[in-house]
């Protein structure tokens, strides 16, 4: 199956990683991967602040670098429900990576081994949003050697919420304080989820306290061999 | 609504710890038994469509609903008074309690006059006004103000309580530590004052058009010694709580308990038409006030503000609110729906930051019994702030402008990409104020993944991309 990838703005810039791991995850799994190069950014944060005109600009244009795609899969569970939601679903050709994975190539055992302790942050717009269900954590049990452990108020935001997290930095943070003890209590080695927005929040945090917990897209564990 | 707005009142509020952890504590314990309770139904969501699908029509159809209710309370025996905003409803309920020579009225608990500062205005025309919720009655000897829509005293635990009870109402007691013994004392204070108060002031959850009853749901019982006792009662009902027919009712009361308190059902639910010769109150008045809300409806996305039932189920399940507490939200509707329905209330040039006092996390929009999409009006009431009132020179309008720019070329964009590696440029720039403080600022890869991309041999080589 042909796949294009969007990979999102923030991906590109900040994760190559995961950008790497989908493309290293979708080849093994038989797909031939395009990255259609004019693709920039969504225009989620522009919308979700109130520049309505400008975001929106932003998302006819991706509908226009992915117009003769097949099918388009993105890591980002945020930026795909942001986009199905302004009418840039591309009538149904849009995935978010867990989804393809499992109701288009139709795995859950993508062959991945991965012999640490992990906990799974749900995140809100993959499971208010996209109703994406239990996808990750099916993929995430069929991994070899992981140890899959539960996440305390796991469907509860982490407060990043994109332009919030500045905009409203004390809550956000006060939100992630939460977030953060789940993480930590649950004795994980790793915190994943389908969505780097969220991990580059959690993520700061664990560093900036010299935690010894990680961060790690799903991808890069569907990816480890 | 403070100048500094949302923010600097979060900031405020979270160093309240205490608060922090009633109010923490309290919804999980709501939020809990709402989840248990909603379980149980399994046409919970046909109900929520039925909800917000009556809401919707009685929107829709509202002056209409509103002459009809108008003219069914006048032919149960009612009277009815039309207030455009809080100085006019203020004047006739205190026209009519200074009319029965009244010193002192007492009060079912409602958000509407809470909204249009009735107790304030009927103290300077030298009327008090007594609260006979334990919550509000908490709040009033407190000197304080409601941080919950359900649970006015939220914010407040039990051994606070005690020993305010101790300074005021049961000066000079040990009333212990059992909540039983703190409401007990409670019950004492206010039973005189229903014997003896000539005229009560209530709000309404539901006003019926079709047969003219008003109906409100409570938990204590005081509400319902207030509707019936006292000879002259005066109900204060928002617009927008008219529903069309009496089996209405029918959908809302499923939907409202078990949203609310995470009951079955309420153990009071009083519902009155007009008045009863020799029974309850001989004089009853309906003031319909507007305050706002014509305008609420003349905003097609936002009008769904108005189909809240002021359950707070999405105060309950709100990550903001639930750390925040409701003062920092500086309008007597907190939470989700209060960041969307406040700023349309007031305007929202005086009350801008409320509608980004939220992640956008849909929490709210997942338990709300009439569906209000309170995510999608607040993205829209934020689009509303940027476009009427934000300086096109403000530096977040000029950074945006210019990100937007940069996002619409892919050359511009790739420039940006290297720029940011070396630590500046608009990506960083627009990320950066108000992050680092607790989240460390992250590395720009020295490699972007397009970059990667293109320098990647024809085949992929195994183990490439494996995880850092």
């Amino acid at each position: 199956m042909r796949v294009a990838l969007f990979i999102t703005c923030f991906n590109d810039t900040l994760f190559p990683q995961t950008g790497r791991a989908v493309v290293t995850l979708l080849e093994r799994l038989g797909c031939e991967v395009d990255f259609p190069q004019a693709q920039t950014c969504c225009g989620q944060m522009h919308v979700n602040t109130g520049y309505q005109e400008r975001g929106l600009a932003l998302a006819r244009r991706f509908e226009r670098v992915f117009a003769d795609a097949e099918v388009v899969v993105s890591p980002s569970a945020s930026c795909v429900a942001y986009l199905r939601a302004n009418g840039a679903g591309l009538d149904g050709r849009l995935a978010e990576l867990t989804e393809f994975l499992v109701d288009g190539l139709r795995v859950e055992d993508v062959g991945a081994t991965f012999p640490h302790r992990v906990t799974l942050h749900p995140t809100c717009h993959s499971v208010r949003m996209m109703r994406i269900g239990d996808r990750p954590q099916r993929l995430l049990e069929r991994v070899r050697g992981i140890d899959l452990v539960e996440l305390e108020d796991a469907a509860v935001c982490c407060g990043f919420g994109g332009t919030f997290s500045v905009k409203n930095a004390d809550t956000s943070m006060a939100m992630l304080s939460d977030k953060l003890s789940h993480v930590l209590n649950s004795g994980a080695e790793v915190c994943t989820a389908a969505d780097n927005s969220c991990l580059l929040h959690i993520g700061g945090a664990l560093r900036h306290q010299r935690s010894g917990v990680r961060v790690m897209h799903l991808a890069e564990i569907l990816a480890s061999t | 609504m403070s100048k500094t707005g949302f923010p600097a009142a979060a900031r405020v509020a979270l160093a309240d710890t205490q608060m922090r952890r009633n109010v923490g504590k309290a919804t999980d314990t709501i939020r809990a038994r709402r989840a248990a309770r909603v379980a149980e139904v399994p046409d919970w969501e046909a109900l929520r469509d039925a909800g917000a699908a009556i809401k919707a029509r009685a929107m829709a159809t509202l002056p209409e609903q509103l002459e009809r209710l108008e003219a069914s309370v006048r032919r149960a025996g009612g009277q009815v008074h039309w207030a455009r905003d809080a100085a006019e409803c203020n004047a006739i309920v205190s026209g009519i309690a200074r009319g029965h020579g009244a010193r002192e009225v007492i009060k079912v608990k409602s958000l509407a006059t809470d909204e249009i500062g009735l107790n304030d205005a009927l103290a300077a025309q030298g009327i008090e006004a007594i609260e006979t919720d334990l919550a509000e009655l908490i709040n009033q000897l407190a000197h304080d103000t409601s941080t919950h829509i359900l649970v006015p005293a939220i914010h407040r635990n039990r051994a606070e309580i005690k020993l305010l009870f101790e300074r005021t109402i049961a000066r000079g007691q040990d009333l212990g530590w059992e909540p039983q013994a703190l409401a007990e004392a409670a019950r004492r204070h206010l039973r005189e004052q229903f014997l003896s108060v000539p005229v009560a002031i209530s709000g309404a959850n539901f006003g019926v058009a079709d047969t003219g009853t008003i109906c409100v749901v409570e938990s204590e019982g005081n509400g319902r010694m207030c509707l019936t006792l006292p000879r002259v009662l005066i109900t204060v009902m928002g617009i927008e709580k008219v529903l069309p027919q009496w089996r209405d009712l029918e959908v809302f009361l499923q939907l409202l308990p078990r949203s609310s308190t995470g009951e079955r059902m309420n153990p009071y639910t009083s519902l009155w038409t007009g008045v009863r010769a020799d029974d309850g109150p001989q004089e009853f008045h309906l003031v319909l006030l507007d305050n706002g809300r014509t305008d609420v409806l003349a905003d097609e996305l936002g009008r769904q503000a108005l189909h809240c039932i002021r359950c707070s189920a999405c105060l309950n399940s709100c990550p903001v609110y639930s750390r925040v507490g409701g003062h920092a939200y500086e309008s007597v509707y907190p939470g989700p729906i209060g960041a969307i329905l406040t700023p349309q209330l007031r305007g929202l040039e005086n009350a801008p930051t409320l509608p980004y006092a939220s992640s956008l996390c849909g929490a709210c929009y997942e338990v709300c019994p009439v569906k209000i999409d309170i995510p999608s009006v607040l993205l829209h009431l934020r689009g509303r702030v940027v476009r009427e009132y934000k300086s096109r020179r403000s530096p977040e309008a000029l950074a945006m402008e210019a990100v937007g720019r940069v996002f619409a070329s892919q050359r511009r964009y790739e420039q940006a990409q290297k720029l940011a590696r070396l630590g500046h440029g608009p990506i960083v720039t627009a990320a950066l104020p108000g992050w680092s403080a607790m989240r460390g600022l992250p590395e720009v890869p020295e490699q972007t993944f397009r970059e990667w991309w293109r320098s990647r041999p024809p085949r992929p080589v195994d183990g490439d991309g494996s995880p850092p």
